[in-house]
């Protein structure tokens, strides 16, 4: 699946918009100015548009509480997102969800989620409203390698298969489950668990954009042609805590730094793309200079946006009042 | 209108509501019934039929058959309903509720506040409840006060035939997520029920009659218990109102107090366990609001705060009775 040089920009710059825009909340976070927890993305960015790169605005995905990543890559407005993890009144769910709960169904983004293993089921009603509306569509579900011994996964693994849905399940294995080793708390593997549910599945390098490209638009494309649900199980490394104010002492000493060193996606596709002659490096350098300057602003009009109104607290509850 | 039983008020709603928007699809366990299986198809439709013959009409793509896996179809109906359909998801026993629980309480309802009003969940989760069928601690429960704690759920518990269907119609095109729970042992009870499609607003509770002397708050099957209660009473002497709130979520609070203020007397009736049930919640609500016009303690008549049991001795001494909402009438009025 060959990339033009357009598709490269933009997975490039998405890419580049996530990795800024984590450690830009990192940054602020750790000074204070965000309320709440936040988990972060950096380091996970090839998944997420490897995927999202192949979907539009019929199709859906769900998302976990490290949804900053996936938010971006489906097209949710940054600046509005940066003022909802800020708490703002005009943030993109009006200073109501905050970094767990951000959603935009109008791009198809069906919200991080609070509930580890909370969006499959869900994916599967996208998927089933796709089919039953006769869309097109797709519904892709992330899940963590922590949802991935959820019920609630491996049932919607279930119902997938046996209703035929346009479904992809994106496990997003960082090694860890908050601090438990995914080495140690899932039995069997991602790949063989969904060979028993009759599922195609690949294993890709999460730092290779290309692999994880390719592969998730193989299973989209057999998916909009009625050919039922695939997993893709990615290896990736996550570069800050499970929440923000992890302390990570359960990670071996310099891991991170090594994998940021050694296997940075970022940095991967930058090699790929200039080793090949595809892009100059003045052109990805551009793309830096200018995400910097949106999440830069992005978080001076959140930090000078107003706080919802108290009213605002009782609206929202019902349609209807 | 023509005599029609719950089951079939029930029934009629789904299938004119089909007719009417196609969005509008069914799912559940045997739902159809004989799904992949060799013998008759649409074999069962549903586990009591409420849902037979809609597969015939409106065929497997529009009423789903599901394997046992609750989380995954209760989730999958609301991620359909966020998604542009209106599902009619069915949770065969509400006690099944403990294991999908999550894409209820933290999914379906809090996606439009989360999502700052974005969002619209069209989801209706019909579901069996109450004791009576002999059918133990697991199969029996009166949940719905669990549902009615959880802002952003509607809690609709109809009473009769009429107020099923007219419910029924107005759940499937709420814009809200709604809980619909009914009683089991109500299927085959009958009455005159109109055969066009009506609604009755949620919110709106119905004065099944109106008396002097007491208010009997009655929910699902205990608002007939209540009436033959009354009809007794009314030899004695004693005239009751009998306020049927028909919705939990929302509740009308005014009728309710409004009614005890012409009483200034209440008993509350509730088929659920009594701590944190409607009848604490209502109980409560009059003693707030209407504490002046009392003439009499509150006095709720609820089960015994144990599960509910097997043997029909004993299942029979747990559930309220009328004698048993008569005897608390007249100890308000002693």
């Amino acid at each position: 699946m060959q990339l033009n040089r357009e598709e490269l920009l933009q997975s490039y710059r998405t890419m580049c918009t996530i990795r800024e825009f984590e450690e830009r909340v990192h940054t602020e976070f750790s000074e204070g100015g965000i309320p709440g927890f936040v988990h972060l993305y950096a380091g996970e960015e090839a998944s997420a548009v490897g995927v999202c790169s192949h979907l539009d605005d019929r199709d859906n995905i769900a998302s976990t509480h490290r949804g900053h990543g996936h938010c971006i890559a489906k097209g949710c407005d940054v600046v509005g997102m940066m003022k909802e993890i800020f708490g703002r009144g005009d943030g993109l769910c009006g200073g109501k969800g905050g970094s767990m709960h951000i959603a935009d169904l109008s791009r198809g983004m069906m919200g991080a989620n609070g509930i580890v293993g909370g969006g499959p089921p869900l994916i599967c009603g996208a998927a089933l409203t796709a089919k039953t509306l006769k869309t097109g569509g797709v519904a892709v579900a992330f899940v963590g390698d922590g949802a991935s011994n959820q019920g609630t996964t491996l049932e919607s693994f279930n119902l997938a298969k046996v209703w035929n849905l346009p479904v992809i399940f994106v496990v997003e294995d960082n090694g860890y489950a908050e601090a438990t080793a995914s080495a140690w708390s899932v039995a069997g593997t991602q790949a063989k668990r969904a060979a028993a549910f009759g599922m195609t599945a690949h294993e890709l390098d999460g730092n290779d954009f290309f692999a994880i490209h390719q592969a998730a638009g193989e299973v989209i494309e057999r998916a909009r042609d009625g050919g039922g649900p695939s997993l893709l199980h990615v290896k990736l490394t996550r570069y800050f805590g499970h929440f923000e104010g992890d302390a990570m002492s359960y990670r071996a000493p310099g891991e991170v730094e090594t994998a940021r060193r050694e296997r940075d996606p970022l940095k991967f596709f930058r090699q790929r793309v200039t080793a090949a002659g595809l892009l100059e490096p003045a052109q990805l350098d551009g793309i830096e200079s200018e995400v910097r300057s949106l999440i830069d602003q992005s978080v001076s009009l959140s930090k000078s946006a107003p706080a919802p109104s108290p009213e605002r607290l009782l609206t929202d509850v019902y349609v209807s009042y | 209108m023509s005599k029609k039983s719950y089951r079939q008020a029930i029934n009629e709603a789904l299938a004119q509501e089909m007719r009417r928007d196609p969005t509008v699809i069914v799912m559940g366990e045997d739902n159809v019934g004989g799904m992949g299986a060799p013998g008759e198809d649409d074999a069962w439709g549903g586990v009591l039929g409420v849902t037979k013959g809609l597969m015939p009409e409106f065929g497997r793509d529009r009423v789903l058959d599901t394997p046992i896996t609750e989380s995954a179809f209760i989730g999958a109906a609301v991620g359909a309903a966020a998604t542009g359909l209106r599902p009619v998801a069915e949770l065969m026993f509400v006690d099944f509720l403990g294991v999908c629980f999550d894409q209820i309480f933290n999914q379906a309802a809090k996606f439009r506040y989360m999502f700052g009003g974005k969002a619209v969940t069209p989801v209706v989760i019909r579901t069996m409840y109450g004791a009576g069928f002999r059918a133990a601690s697991q199969h029996s429960q009166c949940l719905y006060p669990i549902f009615t704690h959880i802002p952003g759920l509607k809690v609709v518990v109809p009473s009769s035939a009429y107020e099923a269907k007219g419910l029924l119609i107005q759940s499937i095109r709420d814009n809200d997520p709604v809980i619909f729970l009914e009683h089991k042992v109500l299927y085959d009870e009958i009455e005159e029920v109109p055969d066009e499609p009506y609604t009755i607003p949620f919110g709106e509770a119905n004065l099944t009659r109106e008396g002097d002397h007491v208010t009997i708050v009655a929910l699902g099957r205990m608002v007939g218990f209540a009436n033959k209660a009354a009809d007794m009473l009314e030899k004695e002497g004693i005239t009751c109102t009998v306020v049927d709130p028909r919705t939990t979520s929302p509740l009308d609070e005014d009728t309710i107090i409004e009614a005890v203020e012409d009483t200034g007397r209440l008993v509350v009736v509730d088929e659920a366990s009594p701590r944190c049930g409607m009848a604490a919640d209502i109980s409560a609500l009059v003693a707030q609001s209407a504490f002046k016009a009392l003439k009499a303690p509150i006095l709720m008549v609820t089960p015994p705060h144990t599960p509910v049991p097997f043997a029909p001795e004993l299942e029979d001494a747990y559930i309220p009775t009328p004698d048993k909402i008569a005897d608390a009438v007249r100890r308000v009025m002693a």
